[in-house]
């Protein structure tokens, strides 16, 4: 069984972070980056999925620059056997482009299952793998909190949705996102480290893959949250219900 | 030139020179694996160890299963890592405790690596696979009841008999001995007293371990005596590679410059803490960190630490290319410890009332570097070596 997996590069959701001075954008000198978060739970999941399967490889991917061999590196620590990076500006990369690419990669890889993290906490978009699955033309399942195989066919997938479980079954070659539940990731053990050194990483562009990475969402603008205004004290209730009637109006 | 010059370089506050940018992608990895690890499973326990004073001993197979024992040894299930990694390591450990940090720096610098540096290849085989995977826990004695900075004059003692030695005497401030399954211990030959390294194992008969009661410093991390009533210990337990002194400092010459590293890490924890608190704490209608008094300390905490993270690094790097003198690790083993204790001790200070309770942190690190600053090499101590060093002039004895 063979399962690519994507690990992409986003800021650590535990710095914080700054809008560039003209508001085109982050800043992102001196921040920190890390795996997302959802990411990480479908390498751990590819990990015990190819456990489970007796046999079989996981490819790490990412879209993104150089720096980005760091979140591919950590994902082969983990255990992926070994990892393609297609370099492309962070910047000036869209749902849509990112999808095609992993399109064109499993053109190539042929991989029974892909799986991806539900979304990235950076961009929050939560499209790639829908994107993905309907290039494809493959059957999806998506924010899956418990994934068994059906032998190498294909998986039960068992969805959080409100009020409940969903219980989905699809065949391979298939696309699936993780949710936040699905699993605990292990960390990258330093012997992982070391071995993840000699694992092969390939670098290639979207040129290469054929894929052209114009855009067709431009983000035009960021604003911070306002800043919050200071609490104020009332002295009765009558006037707290007034505030809250006439100023929050949340009665 | 002239362009590189006008651009406004951001000022990172808690890295100010960018660290981060020294280290290589493998280096970043270990670090932010062993950060991870430490922030959401040593954390969340170490208040209440702590407090009950409790060393869990499933600390070490997990350390052992990240492969966080024995970092830089190759082989044996070892990572086989450089020594900046070790020192990264040790400083994300003490960033919660320098208890954590000691358990990990006994058994790596202070039992493994004398195993596999002076022990036979039967010996590394029997011991350090299970000391890397944590699944047995070592300790280290050198010093003695009466004999701390000056381990030469130690009294314990080997007497040779057939099939190997008889070992007498007692060792004092053992960290992880009452829960050891393996004993490094540094002991005289009776006659020719010449200093020599033996493996003693948890269950010989004549050995106990018993705790120390009643430190109020690194209580996460348990301490006792090595007692050696005339245990036999075979001629294979022996650690053939070296005698005297050298033997013990090699293995304290590494863990020191884990220290090193260690205490910053500790430091850094007060000095976030300490900024965060004064920010958030009002008094006076505004925050305790629009003083100038609180500022001026802040600024103290910063450029010590960055200072010192800079030598730590220099000095790994050049452990790394084989050129550091043991000279360089008491420099930076003493300044570590000497400006982490000092910061905590500010740290303490600047949370008011509320500094000296363990919710917040930064009395469990006062406590804890009070030790650091003593334990292998007192900063005075060290003072010392690094005066004979300059001047040629042992001022140790009488």
């Amino acid at each position: 069984m063979k399962i690519l997996v994507t690990a992409k590069r986003v800021t650590d959701p535990d710095s914080k972070i700054q809008l560039k001075p003209d508001r085109s954008g982050i800043n992102l000198d001196n921040v920190d980056f890390k795996m997302n978060p959802f990411c990480e739970i479908a390498v751990e999941e590819a990990l015990r999925l190819i456990d489970a399967a007796g046999d079989g490889e996981t490819i790490a991917v990412a879209v993104g620059d150089s720096d980005a061999t760091k979140e591919i590196r950590t994902a082969m620590a983990m255990g992926c056997d070994r990892g393609i990076l297609v370099e492309a500006d962070e910047t000036q990369l869209d749902s849509d482009a990112v999808a095609r690419v992993l399109a064109a990669i499993c053109a190539k890889e042929k991989p029974d299952l892909v799986l991806l993290g539900k979304q990235a906490i950076d961009g929050d978009s939560n499209q790639v793998g829908q994107l993905l699955a309907e290039y494809l033309g493959w059957p999806q399942a998506t924010f899956a909190y418990k994934i068994s195989l059906n032998g190498t066919s294909g998986a039960t997938v068992q969805r959080e949705v409100d009020g409940g479980v969903e219980t989905v079954s699809l065949t391979f070659p298939a696309v699936i996102t993780t949710d936040l539940r699905l699993n605990e990731p292990r960390y990258a053990s330093l012997p992982g480290i070391m071995k993840a050194k000699k694992k092969p990483l390939e670098e290639t562009t979207a040129a290469d893959l054929g894929v052209d990475l114009a855009l067709k969402v431009e983000s035009v603008g960021f604003e911070p949250p306002p800043a919050r205004q200071a609490g104020v004290k009332v002295k009765t209730v009558d006037e707290l219900i007034e505030k809250l009637a006439g100023e929050a109006k949340v009665i | 030139m002239a362009e590189k010059s006008k651009t406004t370089a951001r000022f990172v506050w808690d890295d100010p020179l960018l660290l981060d940018d020294q280290l290589t992608v493998e280096e970043r990895m270990v670090r932010d694996s062993a950060r991870a690890y430490c922030q959401e499973r040593l954390m969340p326990r170490i208040q209440t160890a702590f407090r009950e004073e409790s060393t869990d001993p499933a600390i070490f197979r997990e350390f052992g299963a990240l492969g966080l024992l024995g970092v830089t040894i190759d082989g044996y299930g070892c990572a086989g890592l450089n020594y900046v990694c070790y020192g990264l390591i040790a400083r994300e450990v003490e960033r919660v405790d320098s208890g954590y940090r000691s358990m990990m720096s006994v058994q790596s610098s202070l039992v493994m690596h004398p195993i596999h540096a002076f022990g036979t290849d039967a010996l590394r085989e029997r011991f350090l696979p299970g000391l890397a995977s944590g699944e047995k826990i070592g300790c280290f004695g050198l010093t003695e009841p009466n004999h701390g900075s000056d381990p030469g004059s130690m009294e314990s003692r080997a007497v040779r008999v057939p099939g190997g030695y008889r070992l007498t005497g007692t060792k004092r401030w053992i960290t992880n001995s009452p829960i050891a399954d393996v004993f490094v211990v540094w002991v005289k030959t009776a006659d020719d007293g010449i200093i020599r390294g033996f493996v003693l194992e948890k269950g010989m008969e004549g050995l106990s371990a018993p705790k120390i009661e009643g430190k109020f410093s690194l209580r996460a991390s348990v301490t006792g005596d090595i007692v050696m009533d005339d245990v036999f210990v075979p001629e294979e337990n022996r650690l053939p590679g070296v005698e005297g002194l050298k033997g013990p400092f090699s293995c304290l010459n590494s863990a020191r410059y884990g220290i090193a590293w260690g205490a910053l890490g500790a430091a850094e924890f007060c000095w976030h803490a300490a900024r965060q608190y004064t920010l958030d704490r009002q008094q006076f209608g505004r925050p305790l960190a629009a003083n100038q008094l609180i500022q001026r300390k802040l600024a103290d905490m910063q450029t010590e630490i960055a200072l010192g993270l800079q030598g730590c690094l220099r000095l790994g790097r050049m452990k790394d290319e084989g050129k550091a003198a043991p000279e360089i690790t008491s420099i930076m083993k003493r300044n570590s410890c000497g400006k982490a204790l000092d910061i905590a001790r500010m740290a303490r200070d600047m949370h008011g009332g509320n500094g000296i309770v363990d919710d917040y942190h930064v009395i469990r690190h006062v406590l804890n570097l009070e030790t650091v600053n003593t334990y292998e090499g007192t900063h005075d101590i060290h003072a010392l070596i690094l005066g004979r060093a300059q001047t040629g002039i042992a001022a140790f004895g009488g």
